[in-house]
């Protein structure tokens, strides 16, 4: 694929409607939590707020270089993740920067985040950051064993390692969407969606009550409105991989709108009706049903 | 009170003595290198509190203090018996997340600090630590009579009196204990002290930093930490 | 049932009367001497399992400190209270930690509170709900908390103090009729 400026341009333009997005979103889906538990709930521009009052901040301090480096890998991590990724099929403009080999390299984003939070965090000398960091990292290495074997099943289903043409190959009607030519394939990925997502019940990571917060318990100010950024930004990004291999993509931001939506709303409706599970359940977990579930993908095709 | 020993007066001579494990000491090294440690100089910073300027433009300066009203986040420190009134605003009859106010867990993400009932010396001093490594702005509430003028605890050996000597209050909020109601209202008027840009309890503390740090060392005898925590 | 084994107790021990306060409730004096091994025998043949609470009284007047072993019979839902005398210019009490480890923690407050000293208790020289107090123990009587408080604290101006019955019957019955 040739490379001309303007696709610089048009992927920052991909990037600001993703993050808009993905601030209204996670207040909506805040909102919805909090009616179904009789509130009323946060308004939906709360997470504009939040951000500016972060920026706004007077004071900030530093605890080395690494400090300031992790909230701009995790960043990184989420904008590397959106931008290698065919955002919207069939579209040139949010087209991004696929290309043949891009799902290896989504692969190895969707940790870069993690891996840079450890960095920043570890710096920043607070022993619950330290522990929340090892707890983070465990646990995403546990949850991404499935999705890696769901990778390779499809991969090898559809004969690439390209996104666009994954996505291509299961145009053309919901019965070609991988979610039903490889079912197994998509249940081992789901595994990996509510373990990577940090919503319960897969968030002792950040567990506020026993580890106040976890990695980002000493970030503050603008490093937490990057921080914030990212948190819209991520998930959103790595919905995106899903609905792209396994729900047929989408073709205008509508459909994408709504997809993400969806696929969001699996880890947040599972979240809701299970408590948080420790670092080793969680482990246990992904390593007896979501590694047997890929294994088993792969074996099938 | 018949009780009263007029002859009574408090012993200001004895000085607490400095922790064992504070103590400045010479450690040898497993290589065989001597290192001096100092621990309360070497593990903090001491560089006192500075006074932050407003932003340059008014414009600028109103929005933030717009943003910095609509997105109130409280230290989820419980001081007192107030802090079981707090809880109850989370909870669908008070809902206080619909104003922006929400709990943050760890100070450095807070800008409220909310002082929920009576403060004992021992309170206080953790109170001071998590009040200074919030970023600025930042806001300190007190929560009921107990944090005015010491309340039913006014003649406890170990219960400070009047929070405002100790740290800059922007709002106090009365009653023994106030209900869930006042504080929303004292939060609504929290926010209208912000609107205004008149909620800068922060830089008031730097700028008067001597006289409230003369007045936190009278009380806390054992002060066992930099003067300012960063 | 208390006055039986009261009257089984006294003939080897050196016990003061009995004070019953209910039918499941009775204090007794002990000497020092005897406090130990009485507290065994209440233990491990009486019943007396559970030691509910062990506190202090000073009697300023009599230059005394009391200790109070509060003891509970479970199966027969029964307490008796032990009552200790220390000597108040020199307080020293016999630690019964290998007793009830919970007793540590009971001799902790008292060693902070009423400065009584026991000897062999762990970590009973730490503190521990006082930080940094340098003054004389706060639950003795002699301690002026209000004197404390006045002299450590500052006052802030307009508070009222009303004397709670006064006040109420001021209130009630504005004329003073009656």
């Amino acid at each position: 694929m040739s490379f001309e400026w303007v696709q610089i341009a048009y992927a920052a333009l991909t990037v600001f409607i993703v993050i808009n997005y993905g601030l209204i979103m996670t207040a909506v889906v805040q909102k919805i939590g909090a009616r179904v538990g009789g509130r009323y709930g946060i308004p939906v521009w709360q997470n504009y707020i939040d951000l500016v009052k972060n920026i706004a901040l007077r004071s900030k301090i530093s605890h080395g270089v690494m400090f300031y480096l992790g909230p701009v890998f995790r960043l990184t991590g989420g904008i590397g993740l959106l931008l290698f990724v065919p955002t919207i099929y069939g579209s040139v403009m949010h087209q991004n920067f696929a290309f043949a080999g891009d799902l290896i390299l989504a692969l190895y984003f969707v940790f870069f985040g993690t891996l840079g939070m450890a960095l920043g965090a570890g710096e920043s000398g607070h022993p619950h950051a330290a522990i929340g960091v090892s707890r983070g990292l465990a646990q995403v290495t546990a949850a991404e064993l499935p999705l890696a074997l769901a990778v390779f099943a499809i991969s090898l289903q559809y004969q690439t390692l390209s996104i666009t043409e994954i996505v291509a190959a299961q145009q053309g009607g919901l019965f070609n969407w991988t979610l039903f030519t490889n079912p197994i394939a998509t249940l081992a990925a789901m595994f990996a969606l509510v373990g990577t997502m940090m919503r319960a019940p897969f968030d002792v990571v950040v567990a506020p009550q026993e580890i106040p917060i976890g990695p980002p318990t000493e970030y503050h100010s603008a490093y937490l409105a990057l921080m914030q950024t990212n948190r819209v930004l991520f998930p959103v990004a790595k919905t995106v991989i899903y609905m792209n291999l396994f729900f047929g993509g989408a073709s205008n931001w509508g459909e994408f709108a709504v997809k993400v939506f969806a696929i969001y709303m699996v880890s947040v409706l599972v979240g809701v009706v299970h408590p948080r599970f420790r670092v080793e359940q969680s482990i246990r977990f992904f390593l007896k049903w979501g590694l047997p579930v890929g294994i088993l993908a792969i074996l099938v095709v | 009170m018949k009780d009263i020993d007029k002859s009574f007066r408090k012993d200001t001579e004895t000085e607490f003595p400095l922790r064992e494990e504070l103590k400045p000491r010479s450690v040898t090294a497993p290589d065989g290198q001597v290192i001096e440690i100092d621990p309360l100089q070497d593990y903090f910073c001491q560089e006192p509190p500075k006074v932050h300027k407003q932003s340059y433009f008014r414009i600028v300066e109103d929005f933030y203090n717009w943003a910095r009203a609509h997105s109130l986040w409280i230290l989820g420190f419980g001081t007192g018996c107030g802090a079981i009134e707090m809880r109850p605003l989370m909870t669908p009859r008070f809902d206080a997340y619909r104003y922006g106010i929400q709990w943050r867990p760890t100070p450095r993400q807070a800008n409220l600090l909310v002082i929920s009932g009576y403060l004992s010396v021992k309170t206080l001093k953790r109170a001071i630590r998590a009040y200074e490594q919030m970023p600025q702005p930042k806001y300190v509430v007190g929560l009921g009579s107990c944090t005015i003028n010491g309340g039913m605890y006014w003649d406890s050996y170990n219960t400070i009196k009047r929070l405002d000597d100790y740290l800059p209050v922007d709002l106090y909020i009365a009653g023994c204990m106030p209900r869930p109601e006042a504080l929303l209202a004292g939060f609504m008027d929290l926010k209208k002290l912000i609107r205004k840009g008149k909620a800068e309890g922060a830089n008031k503390y730097a700028e008067n930093f001597d006289w409230y740090k003369a007045n936190q060392k009278s009380v806390i005898k054992d002060w066992d930490m930099p003067d300012y925590n960063w | 049932m208390m006055r039986d084994l009261h009257d089984h107790l006294k003939t080897r021990y050196r016990l003061g009367d009995l004070a019953e306060r209910r039918a499941n409730l009775a204090f007794v004096d002990v000497a020092r001497a005897d406090l130990r091994a009485l507290l065994v025998e209440l233990r491990d043949v009486h019943g007396f399992t559970h030691l509910s609470l062990l506190t202090a009284v000073d009697w300023i007047e009599e230059g005394r400190f009391q200790l109070t072993y509060l003891m509970n019979n479970r199966t027969a839902n029964r307490s008796l209270g032990l009552r200790v005398f220390l000597d108040r210019a020199d307080p020293v009490g016999d630690t019964i930690h290998d007793l009830w480890p919970t007793a540590a923690t009971y001799q902790r407050e008292l060693r902070e509170m009423f400065g009584i000293a026991f000897p062999g208790s762990p970590r009973v020289d730490e503190e521990f709900i006082l930080e940094g107090w340098t003054d004389m123990p706060p639950y003795r009587r002699d301690f002026d908390t209000l004197a404390y408080s006045q002299q450590t604290f500052s006052d802030r101006e307009g508070r009222e103090t009303h004397d709670p019955r006064a006040h109420m019957a001021k209130k009630l019955n504005p004329e003073g009729q009656r």
